[in-house]
């Protein structure tokens, strides 16, 4: 290991990551030092934890702007969240245990871009943006053009989130999420589903579902939704919604579900939050 | 290479020259020889490895030394008052003993860290079902032998003190608080 950084300012953090390609971007650390001793020493470490610039969640216009390096805790507590963005803290809340939560990072989470990761069907059903910075100046990418496959994204080689920033829904949209697993806590996500629907006069005006678990990178249901776009939010609608999600989502048996249970509940995820929607 | 790692260790200052990727769980065993606070998993699910970093919970296997630089650490071996020779355990140390809450004791030290900063900051003030909280803040902390129940009982004891018995009656182990004992 050559060296160790921890750049205090967001520019100062893009120099010190153009300046050392190779070196391991660190935050929280709750992904990169799992097994620590057992993983090859970095060439070197930018560490982003201690800048200031990237934690925080302020309201900026329609949205609400989370710095990248603003933890799981931050957004549990935060009040904005709870009043504009309800189903992110849902899911802050069941990220690991109070002690990742205090760590780990919302721009973690969107890096390791796992299909697991569980902040991220609720970006997709919130239609999230990220804030992206390099040397070569800033660029902002909708998030659901940012997980290419599986653990694979567009940030470019030079690059850093920034900032996950999330339109303020309005009172029609309504909001849902469940992750399904083995327990609350510590425990990675068999499926887990996050659904903004809008609701007028009872009928579903548009819906977006994002979905983990299910396919080799966090997804949106675009034949699910498609299914609801103009129907009532009745059991109908969630029937329909539901056959459309089993036409698109092919999810795989590994250790911790099997492919027919994933889809089942999916399904029934779907359903339940279609039926919500119709009830509120 | 090697980093000068200055921070706060149980109301001390200490100072390391150590890798800056080396996880903070072994900088305090291997360093400071503070063996109090214990490596169960290497992976962050077991919580036996939690200590306070600037006053909150986290697992130090996932800290590297590096972001210790000028910040507060609080092990299991800060939580007790008094003297070497006349330590004062504090009240979750004394419930956890009293009440059977440790058995091979190697979660304990990062239970008793949880609880300590779970009582101190007033979680359970309040709270309409306390034990469903106490369960939820050490959801992070696995037990292989307690079964947990006890571990909840001397947390509850510790956190919410009843009246005269705060006083006098740590490590009596005879109150319940209507779990299962
Ligand atoms: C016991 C345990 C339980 C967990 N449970 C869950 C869970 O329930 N749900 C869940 O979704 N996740 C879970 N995780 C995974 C992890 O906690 C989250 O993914 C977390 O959000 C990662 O954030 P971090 O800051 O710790 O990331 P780090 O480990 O510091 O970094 C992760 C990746 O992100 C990159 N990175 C970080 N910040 C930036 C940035 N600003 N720009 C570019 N790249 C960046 C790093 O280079 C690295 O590739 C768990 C982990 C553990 C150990
Ligand atoms: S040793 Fe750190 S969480 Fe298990
Ligand atoms: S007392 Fe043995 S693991 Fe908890």
């Amino acid at each position: 290991m050559t060296g160790y950084l921890r750049p205090t300012s967001l520019a100062d953090a893009v120099a010190a990551r153009a300046a050392h390609p190779d070196w391991l971007v660190l935050a929280g650390g709750t992904d990169l030092m799992v097994n620590a001793p057992h993983r090859p020493v970095p060439a070197g470490i930018v560490d982003l934890w201690g800048c200031a610039e990237l934690r925080g969640i302020a309201r900026d216009g329609e949205t609400l702007r989370l710095g990248a390096g603003t933890t799981w805790l931050d957004v549990v507590q935060s009040a904005l969240v709870a009043a504009h963005a309800p189903i992110l803290g849902a899911a802050a809340r069941e990220i690991g245990a109070p002690q990742i939560q205090a760590r780990g990072t919302i721009g973690g989470n969107v890096a390791t871009s796992s299909p697991v990761g569980d902040s991220l069907p609720v970006l997709l059903a919130l239609d999230a943006t990220l804030g992206l910075a390099s040397p070569r100046g800033r660029r902002v990418v909708p998030y659901r053009d940012f997980a290419t496959g599986y653990r694979t994204t567009s940030l470019d080689a030079d690059e850093l989130i920034a900032a996950v920033v999330v339109p303020v829904p309005d009172a029609a949209t309504r909001l849902s999420w469940r992750k399904v697993g083995t327990r609350a806590a510590q425990s990675i996500s068999k499926v887990m589903a996050a659904a903004a629907i809008h609701v007028e006069d009872g009928v579903i005006a548009w819906a977006r579902f994002g979905l983990g678990a299910v396919a080799a990178r966090p997804i949106r249901a675009a034949a699910a939704e498609a299914a609801a776009a103009g129907r009532p939010a009745d059991e109908a609608t969630a029937r329909a919604v539901a056959d459309a999600l089993a036409g698109e989502i092919r999810p795989i048996t590994d250790v911790r579900s099997a492919a027919d249970y994933r889809l089942e509940v999916a399904q029934a995820l779907l359903v339940r939050f279609v039926l919500n929607a119709g009830r509120s | 290479m090697s980093l000068l790692v200055t921070f706060g260790v149980n109301g001390q200052i200490a100072s390391v020259e150590v890798s800056p990727w080396k996880r903070l769980l072994d900088v305090l065993r291997e360093d400071l020889h503070l063996t109090g606070t214990k490596e169960g998993c290497g992976e962050g699910e077991c919580g036996a490895c939690t200590v306070l970093l600037d006053g909150v919970p986290v697992n130090s296997c996932l800290v590297a030394a590096g972001q210790c630089d000028g910040r507060a650490v609080t092990t299991v071996e800060g939580l007790a008052r008094g003297s070497a020779a006349e330590p004062l355990l504090h009240a979750v140390q004394r419930e956890l003993v009293a009440r059977g809450g440790a058995q091979c004791g190697i979660c304990t030290p990062g239970i008793a860290v949880c609880a300590a900063h779970l009582c101190e900051s007033g979680a359970l003030v309040g709270a309409s079902d306390p034990r469903a909280k106490v369960r939820e803040l050490l959801a992070g902390n696995i037990c292989r032998c307690t079964g947990y129940q006890l571990v909840v009982d001397a947390v509850i004891a510790a956190a919410l003190p009843d009246g005269e018995s705060a006083e006098d009656g740590a490590g009596d182990g005879g109150r319940g608080d209507g779990g299962a004992r």
